[in-house]
């Protein structure tokens, strides 16, 4: 192709634009909104995924021995268990230091009443952080089978329920964008036939002339891309401002919830969520004038 | 000088491809538009066309009158290969239309000017864009385009209205750049359909003469008229049709009154 074709071409495309205008800012509206949605679900899913993630850090396995265990013993499973790829981190707490911790916490100044004794005599135990908590169970049902094991207890509702409530939330932004999408590409060809018959005449006169397809087609695709790319670019500059505008917010309102999780910055996903929305954008915009060129366009 | 240098010209043809020659018997070789047998039936009815056989040489000049409905426009229309016919064969410059691939279809069309009655330009755009339009459909090097389409519109005399929009012209200005934008890609064959039906005596002449002048210079041009007035004065070769059948082929022939 030359490059005069090129420009040609994009500039045709350009003017297909302003040519039929309320057709054109209904597409771009469409798949602003589309992908407006489709960015707000993604921010909102990483940030999910990302409490999820440190939740997951914070839920251990805990394991605690029989009677007469000695403390060699219990540091010697810590050592196996600190070789497993899905252990990430195994704390021993010795029964003295359980009730020493136990006394400050609770008991204060009437800890005397317990004088030397100590109550938590069997309460040493190893605190298991995992790297994959997916594979809890099989870990689980591994250390009770170890004899001076006398119970392991776990918290195994909070991991599953932030797993499926994430799932959840994915599949349902899943089904919406979807159908957005399907929209978006549904406008676009019409856009586009409304484009192709606009310039009817033109386009019969080009064939008279010898135009090849790709130079009566080409314009319409690119006008297509156009509005994609236009549709892609816009809904991310306002994602990124209320973004920005929301989660500053949030921290600055409900300084509390800090101390369960914090916003995950625009750098930590943004680039990612950009690239994949300018892809769709395109996508769609190159897919649905495509349907329509190679419908209505049999030159 | 000239007549040797011709002389040379000839000796040397004749020796050369000599065996090319008789493999393709001499009348084909003028013969830009070879039609034989054509019937053209539409969906609805009896036929358009009904086996007409028609043989034009390179450089002709062709009037093509008859009534109306006759079958004049379907013709041109096969010509174009904007139609097949239902059957027969018809070959323009060497492609044999029934079977060209539709890959090839734009560079045929591109040895084809095509003027219409209803001018067909694009009201939108001014004089020059509608004669340059033509040039960048064909991907002509932006660098030529310039002159090109001053030469056309010079040679249309309308290079002065270049800047005008198409739509503040007279017919006879608008069917010039039509004209033009069919001329400027430099075409074996100009057909055209009634160029003069929507014009009055005085710029239907003016666009009658612009073809013979375009003919001279070695263009094969084929008109369908209805202008009895000027095929009868310019005594070209008129190929009378009459219910899709052609009825009197005539050089330097009129066009008779129905009676
Ligand atoms: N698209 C079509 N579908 C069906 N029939 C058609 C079509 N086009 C033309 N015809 C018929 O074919 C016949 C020839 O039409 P054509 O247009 O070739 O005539 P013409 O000689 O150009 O007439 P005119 O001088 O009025 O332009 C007519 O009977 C017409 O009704
Ligand atoms: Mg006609």
């Amino acid at each position: 192709m030359m490059i005069s074709t090129f420009w040609y071409t994009l500039g045709q495309g350009f003017k297909n634009l302003t040519r039929n205008g309320w057709y054109t800012l209904a597409s771009i509206a469409t798949i602003t909104a589309s992908l407006f949605l489709f960015g707000i679900f993604y921010a909102v899913l990483a940030n999910f995924q990302n409490i999820v993630q440190e939740a997951e850090k914070g839920v251990s396995v805990t394991v605690f021995f029989h009677k007469g265990t000695t403390e060699d013993e219990m540091l010697a499973l810590k050592a196996e268990l600190e070789m497993r790829p899905e252990v990430r981190q195994v704390d021993f707490e010795s029964a003295a230091a359980a009730w020493e911790e136990f006394k400050s916490q609770y008991l204060g100044e009437y800890a005397e009443g317990y004088g030397g004794d100590n109550p938590l005599e069997d309460s040493s135990n190893l605190q298991i952080y995992m790297t994959d908590v997916s594979r809890q169970s099989s870990l689980v049902s591994y250390i009770e089978s170890v004899n001076i094991v006398r119970v392991v207890n776990r918290s195994e509702i909070a991991a599953s329920t932030l797993s499926a409530a994430n799932r959840l939330i994915a599949l349902v932004s899943f089904g919406i964008i979807a159908l957005l999408i399907a929209v978006s590409v549904f406008l676009i060809s019409n856009t586009v036939a409304v484009g192709i018959s606009i310039r009817s005449e033109e386009i019969t006169i080009m064939k008279y002339i010898g135009a090849t397809d790709f130079i009566v087609r080409a314009p319409f695709v690119i006008e297509g891309i156009i509005i994609g790319l236009i549709g892609s670019l816009l809904p991310m500059g306002i994602v990124y401002l209320i973004y920005r505008a929301a989660t500053d917010y949030f921290s600055s309102r409900f300084t509390m919830l800090k101390s369960f999780f914090s916003f995950l910055p625009t750098s930590a996903f943004f680039g990612n969520l950009m690239l994949i929305t300018v892809i769709i954008g395109v996508g769609i915009g190159f897919f649905g004038s495509m349907i329509t060129v190679r419908r209505h366009l049999r030159v | 000088m000239a007549d040797e240098k011709n002389n040379e010209k000839n000796k040397a043809e004749e020796k050369a491809p000599r065996r090319k020659r008789r493999t393709k018997p001499r009348v084909t070789q003028d013969e830009i538009i070879t039609i034989e047998n054509v019937t053209k039936t539409y969906q609805t009815g009896s036929p358009a066309l009904n086996g007409i056989s028609l043989h034009i040489k390179r450089g002709e000049f062709v009037f093509i009158v008859g009534d109306s409905g006759s079958g004049k426009s379907t013709l041109i229309k096969l010509l174009l290969r904007e139609l097949e016919p239902t059957s027969g064969n018809i070959t323009v410059m060497g492609y044999n239309l029934g079977r060209i691939r539709h890959r090839q279809i734009p560079k045929f069309r591109r040895k084809l000017g095509i003027v219409f009655q209803d001018f067909r330009l694009l009201k939108d755009r001014n004089v020059y864009e509608n004669v340059a339009f033509a040039q960048r459909v064909v991907q002509t090097p932006p660098g030529k385009i310039r002159n090109n389409v001053t030469a056309m519109l010079s040679l249309v005399g309308l290079a002065p209205k270049y800047k005008n929009k198409v739509t503040q012209l007279s017919g006879g200005e608008q069917q010039r750049v039509a004209l033009a934008r069919a001329l400027v890609n430099k075409p074996d064959i100009l057909l055209a359909d009634e160029p003069t039906g929507n014009l009055d005596p005085g710029n239907s002449w003016e666009i009658m003469k612009l073809m013979e002048q375009i003919n001279e210079r070695g263009t094969t041009v084929i008109v369908v008229t209805h202008n009895r007035e000027i095929v009868n004065s310019m005594r070209k070769r008129v190929v009378t049709m009459n219910q899709g059948v052609i009825v009197e082929d005539m050089e330097e022939g009129i066009y008779r009154d129905d009676d």
